[in-house]
């Protein structure tokens, strides 16, 4: 009866502990990105003799640019948190930016791929695109689950694939002339909304639905999430369908934004969107990792760019100090891992 | 005075070895893990020129002292004595460089190299260039292996050989060192019986060229065969040492299990129902053979058998972690295909894993997230949404159930006590309200306290008609929880025993048949 009692009075302390717990993550990760900001401002006044915050064009360009990043890493954020890896983002926003393009060409265009397909709804483009996105990743998650071949693998092939396919599909041309109700998507704030918007759908959908507990226990210990009644097979290839949707989505935008569409497009996107995942928390060895913090790292990237064009610094350098945080941050990671492991 | 290591190695190759009665002691030796004492001031001996068996149960620590003679573990206490001189262990190799070689049960070869590469890895002869001279080391290992009487292409690749031949380069390894002292773990394990001949035959001349062998085994007519000694030890303490000429099976098996059952058990007689699950010839291809038993609702079945008789399998293989490749799986008198754990768990079953930490704890989720993972496939679900509100009133009054120690739902698992750790698992598949609980260990490496409340949480679960198979190694637990008791070896059922008859000896008899 005392041990009942006693067990009952501890768990009642249980709203208390779970936002102590449970907070600092993000919070810690919000810090460094308002960290960030504030040298860039002291940099700012002392260097140039102008604030960085406070010029509402360059904060919307910044949160503009790393849109299409942050789509990206929604789905990668997913997929590193079951343990994986997908390296074929980039080449599949270049293969879909090529598709939904093509299938978005304005009648008004002379050259147009598909002559008899000109003055499309946008949802013909936008679905094509999407679709396509989907079924990369579908395939990427079918050779994961069924062949056991690591995710590295078997995303690299698919971003070596997709690549080729985007430049085979026009034999290396643009493809341009697209039209309005097309390009909508990509003007003003749009890709912004769409980022938000795909940003709350899967933190809803990793935080309160069974879709986000399989994939948390998948990345924990696939043995006992296995012996635990999931069929982990299943489950992979529906994270990684998605995670190529969210790329799909992403090439759609870049063709929106750039009313044109080119088959360089999105190059090196998926190691910017690993990058974001990761500054943001997610664990590299699976388990742990939430949209909240992808959403902070992605305006983390955002805001260096961003930094480094208003100090004027060479675009060298930016790549070198970017190369540094990720690293940095993945140290991070292995360094809290090992401190837990002492406990 | 303590010879270094180093030391030791320099007198060897002098050749002044010095001629002791023993070649290798060891006097109260001590070792500890938390909450563990693995080894009690334990001592062994072994003379040159012979093959002296460890015997002991699961656990009895025969395993740690082998590691710690072969410098894995660096004992807390007492002292390791080579030739009659102090030494300190510090490493495998330092082991190694002193003449002392273990071949591992796991075997640690590499399966992309030649069997050559793989005997002289790190003393590759070399040629005027430095560089590898292959054709001297082919020369030598096949000088090696017309010396141990082996037939294996020292060129072949050692991952196209088979596990016979795999063991057989092992012992090459290990006696291409100079060894004077091997120790081999279950080395028959995986061989036939022509094959286990031929390694007898090595066995014996290396044991006239006055090699002492330190042999680890559960199968007792192999003791009686190549040991001229053995030393018995139970729950980390030495018991003694007799030739193999002046004992018989029977007196080793009671030195081995002779302890009295001083735990107390909080086994219900509750009535026992119809019969809830069948299984008649069972099969997993190499791994068990033609297992039939069945459970009924209320009762608990033991499982007894040593470390590798197949008891894990079986029950792997009942909750389709890895299916079946024939027999037949009754539940309620219906034929049913368990292909996966998602399928038994829809025949409610429940599988409380052997490996905690490898397949039963999310370890860095909580407490909640643990809990919850196998309720969700079919409850607590709605349009996809998890019904947190819900479940985490259900799993709160779970923990208070099973009086699960934690700050709260939202603490990580890898934070608890092995024994909270446990209970959590098991509340994980009581949430499922199964019909079919199989438990593997359950006890593994837990505290007595929490120890007496699995079992109590067992009990209660048996008296509320729920069909028990408890795997354990643990002797008391099996004796002292199981209405019936099956007994496995090698793959197959050797017999059962009802709980009037069980007694430790007849369960070991059963054990090493």
């Amino acid at each position: 009866m005392t041990t009942d009692a006693a067990a009952k009075g501890s768990l009642k302390a249980t709203p208390a502990r779970r936002r102590n717990r449970r907070m600092p993550p993000e919070a810690n990760i919000f810090l460094v990105l308002i960290g960030i900001a504030l040298i860039y401002e002291l940099l700012g006044w002392l260097l140039i003799g102008q604030s960085f915050l406070f010029n509402q064009q360059r904060l919307t360009i910044m949160i503009l640019q790393v849109s299409v990043i942050g789509i990206i890493s929604v789905g990668v954020t997913q997929v590193i948190i079951t343990g994986g890896i997908d390296l074929s983002s980039g080449s599949v926003v270049g293969l879909t930016a090529m598709l939904s393009a093509s299938f978005a060409q304005a009648s008004a265009w002379p050259r147009a791929l598909y002559p008899s397909l000109t003055d499309m709804p946008f949802f013909v483009p936008i679905g094509v695109g999407v679709l396509a996105g989907m079924l990369a990743g579908y395939i990427n998650g079918q050779l994961i689950a069924k062949t056991k071949i690591p995710p590295f693998i078997a995303t690299l092939g698919m971003m070596v694939t997709a690549r080729g396919l985007s430049k085979w599909y026009t034999k290396g041309q643009p493809v341009s002339g697209l039209s309005d109700s097309f390009t909508f998507i990509g003007t003003g704030i749009w890709p912004v909304i769409v980022f938000l918007a795909v940003a709350l759908i899967f933190h809803v959908a990793l935080r309160y639905t069974r879709y986000g507990k399989f994939t948390y226990a998948i990345g924990a210990n696939t043995q006992a999430a296995r012996v635990s009644g999931i069929n982990v097979e299943a489950h992979l290839i529906k994270v990684y369908a998605i995670a190529g949707m969210l790329a799909g989505l992403a090439g759609v935008v870049t063709a929106a934004r750039a009313q044109t569409a080119q088959a360089g497009m999105g190059v090196m996107y998926e190691l910017d969107a690993i990058a974001a995942a990761v500054i943001g928390g997610t664990s590299l060895s699976g388990g742990a990792g939430r949209i909240t913090g992808t959403v902070i790292g992605t305006v983390i990237l955002g805001v260096m760019t961003s930094g480094f064009t208003f100090l004027r610094v060479d675009a060298y350098y930016q790549e070198i100090v970017k190369g540094m945080i990720i690293v940095a941050a993945v140290v991070a990671d292995v360094y809290r891992q090992k401190k837990r492991a002492k406990v | 005075m303590v010879v270094s290591p180093s030391t030791m190695a320099a007198v060897r190759k002098s050749g002044a070895i010095p001629n002791a009665e023993f070649l290798l002691t060891a006097e109260d030796v001590r070792k500890e893990f938390p909450g563990v004492v693995a080894l009690d001031d334990v001592s062994f001996r072994l003379r040159r020129g012979t093959v002296h068996a460890l015997m002991g149960e699961n656990g009895a620590g025969k395993s740690t002292l082998m590691k710690v003679l072969a410098g894995i573990y660096q004992p807390d206490k007492g002292t390791v004595r080579l030739r009659g001189a102090e030494i300190r262990l510090r490493s495998p190799l330092d082991a190694l460089e002193n003449g002392i070689a273990m071949i591992h049960q796991e075997l640690n070869l590499m399966a992309y190299m030649t069997v050559a590469e793989n005997i002289w890895i790190r003393r590759e002869p070399l040629n005027r260039f430095g560089l590898i001279d292959h054709g001297e080391m082919y020369r030598r290992t096949e000088e090696l292996f017309s010396r141990l009487n082996i037939q294996i292409d020292p060129e072949a690749k050692v991952g196209d050989l088979s596990v016979a031949n795999r063991q057989m380069v092992e012992i090459a390894k290990a006696v291409s060192y100079e060894s004077d002292v091997l120790i081999m773990d279950e080395p028959t394990s995986a061989l036939t019986e022509r094959e286990v001949d031929h390694l007898f035959q090595i066995i014996r001349d290396l044991r006239t060229q006055g090699i002492g062998i330190v042999y680890i085994t559960h199968k007792m007519n192999e003791l009686f065969e190549i040991a001229d000694e053995f030393s018995v030890f139970r729950d980390g303490r030495y018991i003694g040492t007799h030739a193999s000429t002046e004992v018989t099976r029977d007196d080793i098996i009671r030195m081995m299990v002779g302890r009295e059952i001083t735990q107390m058990f909080p086994k219900e007689e509750v009535p026992i129902g119809n019969t809830v699950l069948s299984v008649q010839n069972l099969n997993l291809k190499g791994v068990f053979h033609d297992v039939s038993f069945e459970v009924r609702a209320g009762e608990i079945l033991g499982v007894a058998g040593l470390v590798g008789s197949g008891r894990s399998n079986v029950a792997e293989t009942l909750f389709g972690v890895t299916p079946a490749t024939s027999g037949k799986i009754e539940i309620d008198g219906e034929a049913v295909a368990i292909d996966s754990p998602t399928t038994a768990i829809r025949h409610r079953m429940a599988f409380l894993t052997e490996d905690r930490k490898d397949t039963g704890c999310l370890l860095i989720l909580d407490v909640l997230e643990n809990m919850q993972i196998a309720v969700l496939q079919d409850k607590f679900v709605s349009k996809g949404f998890v019904q947190e509100a819900e479940l985490s009133d259900v799993c709160e009054d779970m923990c208070r159930k099973l009086r699960i120690k934690t700050p709260s739902l939202a603490e990580r698992v890898e934070n608890l006590s092995g024994g909270n750790q446990q209970k959590v698992l098991i509340g994980r598949w009581m949430l499922t309200d199964p019909r079919i609980l199989i438990l593997d260990e359950p006890t593994r490496g837990i505290d007595v306290g929490a120890k007496a409340e699995i079992h109590r949480l067992v009990c209660e679960m048996a008296r509320k008609g729920v069909a028990v198979i408890m795997i354990s190694s643990e002797m008391p637990e099996v004796l002292g929880m199981s209405d019936r008791i099956m007994v496995m070896h090698e793959g197959r059922v050797t017999g059962f025993l009802d709980r009037a008859e069980a007694t430790q000896v007849k369960v070991m008899d059963l054990a090493s048949r």
